[in-house]
């Protein structure tokens, strides 16, 4: 093959899925020169999966992704077409926005940011290969033979990597909706020393709307009013489409029994390693056997088009069966199919080979983000995505990179499982995995991130003074509360005990009527005179301030005790095997994760509080020594 | 802030003084709420280097008369204030002074955590590091031996049942948080304060009864290993027979192993004569293999008893290699046998050798002074598993003021968020020997137990 030197860039993102995007676009901002290559550029921002952004813990990612400067909650409020936030009233720590999106529109919406940013250069073509010498990323190879010079490089590939589809006996290499696989880059960076595994995830049937009768499933609306996800969107939004719920029966479920036989993944064909959380239809029935039936959300893909898709139905079993199976569902009696369901397989990292920063150990300049790292979702996709764009830039630019606390976002909280932890199926984020999670609400992720955003040059001063601004009026609002003491009276009494709690024979203050979980600060306003006029977004932040303080202080005690922890820094080239008093089994893991902080090390499973002091005096033995100063 | 930390700083045994020492600056406070001073003087008033003498208690009664020595900060081993009590050095009495301690605000030590403090406080020289490092470690190694050691008991069973239950607890509310569109049983106020109440009791009771049975746990856990018939059991009745045994013998909890708790010279040792370890197809034999083994690995001494009137056979050398880094010794058996094994071959693989005969309990003596050698060298802390085992109380403990909040919170209506906060926080400290945690622990049964997800 022959080569030719084209242009040379800072920074070059393969791959434009969610991660990529994100990662492109926070470069540029950056000040880098960068380039944002596809195997399609009618594929750029593509969801192949769910037409949907949001969910537990997935809708906190794209709000904190948004308070740092991301692109996927605007995007998102641009094109939804249904929004609702899930789990109200339990509690505002699991209170999650989800919306479903316009496939298209989603894309030809994040396809124009990107055209239109400075700095970003957006390219068709394969990367192929990546070179590195002395340890360092050099240039990236298109299949055309043009070589980049880079200073860095992400690799956002999806499930592009070595893709291989399955459809019951039927397999063939391919990318997802038909896009082609980017098959030799593989081997490439398997000589560079990234240790690669095959990963598996899967999609069920986009069914014709018109093959449904919809008079036979349960109607799912939509919130009024919508959130947004973005803390900049304003303005009214409307939902302009609902959702249907249908459901499986004993008969779908016979069929699929019937052909398990055929299923590529039973019959021992797919050797790459699923997702637990997202069980095909065929394991559901398999593993859940005495589930009488499963759920069925009926989504439009958009509104200028007729395909819906079956969330819950995922399945690799061959077509004829997944016709047979969809057909036994009540209102599916005659559905047409237009893309069947499909397993796909693809090549990943395992995410121990990454810094925090989410840099590559073996090679410096060349990053990870996305399915590549061994996780599952468009949004932790793009927290990823955003993270490894902004250390590359820096990388750059020779600043300090950026690494984020578990106690200060779930992004941080997702890349330290990853490089502390590793995965062993593909990692979805869950609120159940943060120790942390009456402090990481979606409600205050700017205040948890925005002021970084606006240090790191991603936020605008403009934004900033308003999201200074608002949090004041939390702070004052949440002040008067507390100093505001009102008198009893009958009016209010009769409120309380309607609400199951004690009525008040002196004077109260507001803050403690509020921390009684059954008030409301809605319910107080008839006795509180001198209540200002304020935006929702400021009273509920007070509202939930004042009713968790007890909590939140709680949680905000663990997270000081952990950054004792934290703040004690570990070399990336300590030898751990020269460490005297630590156990062979924990100087081992350690030199195999090299972490970042002792706190990171207290994390790895296998060593244990011991190896822990071992190695604060270790440090303290240095520093006394002279060796490291801080 | 600096914690308050206490351990027992003396070997346990049944006789002598035992030492209590309480370090950090709540020090002189803890240590004047269970020690009052004879003749009105107050521990507070005392300058450094100084005793005053006093009786010991706890919020049942007094229960012995004890020395308290204050050293004040910088002056002392740790370079904090240090309160050191010296009450009678029965087993019972040290360990229900530790206790008292430990419920009036002092954390039960880590391993090697004097050493750690007085290190970080300038106490000791930059040369003495890398052997802080090394104490450190090996205590730590101990203790989780110890904790090995008790995770077989049947404390720790019922410590993870407690867990298991709340695990599932918390699972079924994860699932429910986190995938709210699924078609899944809601999670009611009613039955979950039932729920948390019933774990609640069970941690109250497993605290109530936690003295019953725990001797079992006391002393140096010491494993008699060997092949079949070279003498273990005689040499079990030997040292117990000839030794002053405080516990009569108790089958242990576990099946095949007969635990024997006896005293060589100033050392509390548990025996444990254990099956023959050896390759068998036998299905029970192996499960007496298996425990043999087991046991093995938690020991903290381990005396492999060899036929001396034999040569060395495959098995016995490939029990010695097992031995290897670990404090053994290899007990000779039969001297009063004509000698067939060929000593020169141990070199190498077992540090001490003995020669006895269990049968005429010739060489006991010189079997005790090795053994109490070897600990002493090899600073084999002998409070570990009763450490061990307060440990484990005090996180029974943490679990159920975490679970009293949960119960608080739920009962009040506060949302289920807050409630699912608490319940971590019950579950953590009960899966601590584990190494797990209660956010992993709690993803992994969701996805074992509920068929979530798109």
């Amino acid at each position: 093959m022959e080569y030719y030197e084209a242009q040379s860039y800072d920074l070059a993102v393969i791959g434009a899925g969610h991660a990529g995007v994100e990662a492109a676009l926070a470069a540029a901002r950056l000040g880098v020169s960068t380039v944002l290559f596809t195997i399609s550029l009618d594929a750029l921002a593509n969801m192949p999966c769910n037409p949907s952004i949001g969910g537990t813990a997935k809708g906190h990612l794209v709000r904190e992704i948004d308070a740092l400067g991301g692109q996927m909650g605007k995007a998102a409020d641009a094109t939804f077409i249904q929004s609702r936030m899930l789990n109200r009233g339990k509690g505002p720590a699991v209170h999650s926005l989800r919306v479903q999106a316009d496939r298209q529109k989603y894309h030809q919406y994040m396809k124009r940011v990107v055209e239109q940013q400075e700095n970003l250069d957006l390219k068709q073509a394969e990367i192929i290969e990546i070179r590195a010498e002395d340890g360092k990323i050099r240039s990236v190879v298109t299949h055309l033979g043009a070589v980049h010079q880079v200073k860095a490089a992400i690799l956002c590939t999806g499930t592009f990597l070595r893709g291989k589809i399955f459809v019951g006996d039927y397999s063939y290499e391919s990318g997802p909706d038909g896009l082609h696989p980017a098959n030799r880059l593989s081997q490439s960076l398997e000589s560079l020393g990234l240790p690669l595994r095959r990963f598996k995830t899967g999609t069920p049937a986009r069914v014709h709307r018109g093959s449904i009768d919809f008079s036979l499933l349960e109607p799912q609306a939509g919130d009024d009013p919508v959130t947004p996800f973005s803390f900049e969107t304003e303005g009214p939004l409307t939902n302009r489409t609902i959702c249907h719920i249908a459901y499986t029966n004993a008969e779908t479920h016979e069929v699929i029994r019937q052909n398990i036989h055929r299923s590529p993944l039973y019959g021992g064909k797919i050797e790459g390693i699923g997702p637990r959380y997202c069980p095909s239809i065929e394991d559901k029935v398999v593993r859940f056997a005495d589930k009488p039936r499963h759920q069925i959300f009926v989504e439009p893909m958009g509104l200028d088009t007729e395909e819906m898709y079956l969330q819950g139905m995922s399945s690799s079993l061959p077509e004829d069966v997944q016709l047979a199976f969809y057909r036994t569902i009540r209102g599916f009696a005659h559905v047409k199919i237009m893309r069947n369901a499909y397993a796909i397989e693809y090549d990943s990292v395992d995410p121990l080979a990454l810094k925090p920063t989410l840099e590559c150990k073996a090679v410096a300049g060349l990053y990870g983000a996305g399915q590549f790292n061994g996780t599952s979702g468009y949004e932790e996709a793009a927290a990823q995505g955003l993270l490894a764009g902004i250390n590359a830039a820096r990388a750059c630019q020779g600043k300090e990179p950026v690494v984020l606390e578990r106690s200060g976002s779930y992004i941080g909280t997702l890349i330290d499982d990853l490089v502390t932890k590793g995965c062993s199926d593909p990692y979805r984020m869950m609120t159940s995995r943060s120790e942390y999670r009456l402090l990481l609400r979606q409600d205050n992720a700017d205040a948890r991130l925005t002021p970084l955003g606006y240090e790191l040059g991603l936020i605008g001063k403009e934004r900033y003074q308003k999201f200074l601004a608002k949090w004041q009026l939390i702070h004052q609002e949440t002040e008067r509360l507390e100093a505001t003491t009102i008198p009893p009276s009958p009016a209010l009494n009769d409120l309380l005990v309607s609400r199951e709690t004690s009525p008040i024979s002196t004077g109260f203050r507001l803050g403690e009527l509020l921390r009684r979980p059954q008030i409301t600060y809605e319910d107080l306003a008839p006795f509180d005179p001198d209540r200002p006029e304020l935006p929702a977004a400021v009273t509920e932040e007070a509202e939930i301030l004042l009713k968790y303080e007890g909590y939140i202080k709680k949680q905000e005690q663990q997270v000081r005790e952990m950054r004792r922890l934290e703040s004690q820094l570990l070399s990336e080239d300590t030898d751990y095997s020269k460490i005297t008093g630590l156990r062979l089994e924990a100087a081992e893991k350690l030199g195999k994760i090299r972490p970042r902080s002792v706190g990171q090390a207290s994390r790895i499973s296998g060593v244990s509080p011991a190896d822990i002091s071992v190695l604060l005096i270790w440090l303290e033995h240095r520093r006394k020594k002279g060796d490291i100063h801080d | 802030m600096t914690s308050t930390i206490a351990a027992i700083s003396t070997p346990l045994g049944a006789g002598g003084i035992g030492v209590i020492r309480i370090s950090g600056p709540e020090a002189v406070a803890v240590a004047e709420k269970i020690f009052s001073p004879a003749k009105n003087r107050q521990l507070a008033d005392l300058a450094g280097y100084s005793a005053l003498y006093g009786r010991l208690h706890d919020e049942e009664s007094d229960f012995d008369e004890a020395v308290a020595t204050v050293f004040r900060a910088p002056h002392s081993y740790t370079g904090e204030d240090v309160v050191e009590l010296s009450c009678h050095g029965g087993l019972y009495l040290v360990q229900r002074a530790l206790r008292a301690a430990l419920d009036h605000g002092a954390q039960l030590a880590a391993p090697g955590e004097f050493t750690r403090r007085a290190y970080l406080g300038g106490k000791l020289s930059l040369a003495q590091a890398e052997s802080v490092m090394d104490l450190i470690g090996a205590s730590g190694k101990q203790a989780a031996r110890a904790a090995l050691a008790g995770r077989d008991g049947v404390l720790s069973r019922k410590i993870d049942s407690i867990a298991d239950a709340l695990v599932d607890l918390a699972a079924h509310l994860a699932a429910w948080n986190d995938y709210p569109d699924e078609d899944m049983e809601s999670v009611e106020p009613g039955p979950l304060c039932a729920a948390l109440r019933q774990s609640l009791g069970d941690c109250r009771d497993l605290l109530d009864h936690y003295d019953a049975g725990r001797i079992l746990h006391q002393g140096v856990e010491t494993a008699i290993v060997g092949r079949p018939n070279v003498g273990k059991s005689t040499l079990m009745n030997l040292l117990a027979g000839t030794q002053k045994s405080i516990v009569t013998a108790i089958p242990g909890t576990t099946r095949d192993v007969v635990e024997e708790t006896v005293l060589a010279g100033e050392i509390l040792l548990r025996l444990a004569d254990t099956a023959g370890i050896r390759h068998t197809e036998d299905p029970v034999e192996r499960a007496g293999v298996e425990l043999a083994r087991s046991r093995l690995e938690s020991a903290q001494l381990v005396l492999a008893v060899l036929d001396r009137s034999q040569p060395l056979s495959g098995e016995d050398l490939t029990l010695l290699a097992q031995l290897k880094g670990r404090p053994a010794i290899a007990v000779l058996n039969k001297s009063d046998l004509p000698p067939r094994l060929d000593e020169e071959r141990l070199a190498g693989l077992v540090d001490r050798t003995v020669e006895i005969s269990a049968k005429t309990g010739e060489g006991a003596e010189e079997l005790t002074q090795s053994i109490a050698a070897l600990l002493h060298l090899s600073q084999i802390d002998p409070a570990a598993p009763l450490l061990a085992n307060e440990r484990q109380r005090k996180c029974l403990q943490a679990a159920a003021a975490a679970l009293e909040e949960a119960i608080r919170a739920a009962e009040a209506g506060v949302t289920l968020d807050a409630v699912t906060v608490c319940l971590d926080a019950a579950i953590d400290p009960l899966l601590e020997l584990t190494g797990k945690k209660a956010s992993e622990a709690v993803v992994d049964a969701v996805f074992a137990q509920f068929c979530v997800g798109k």
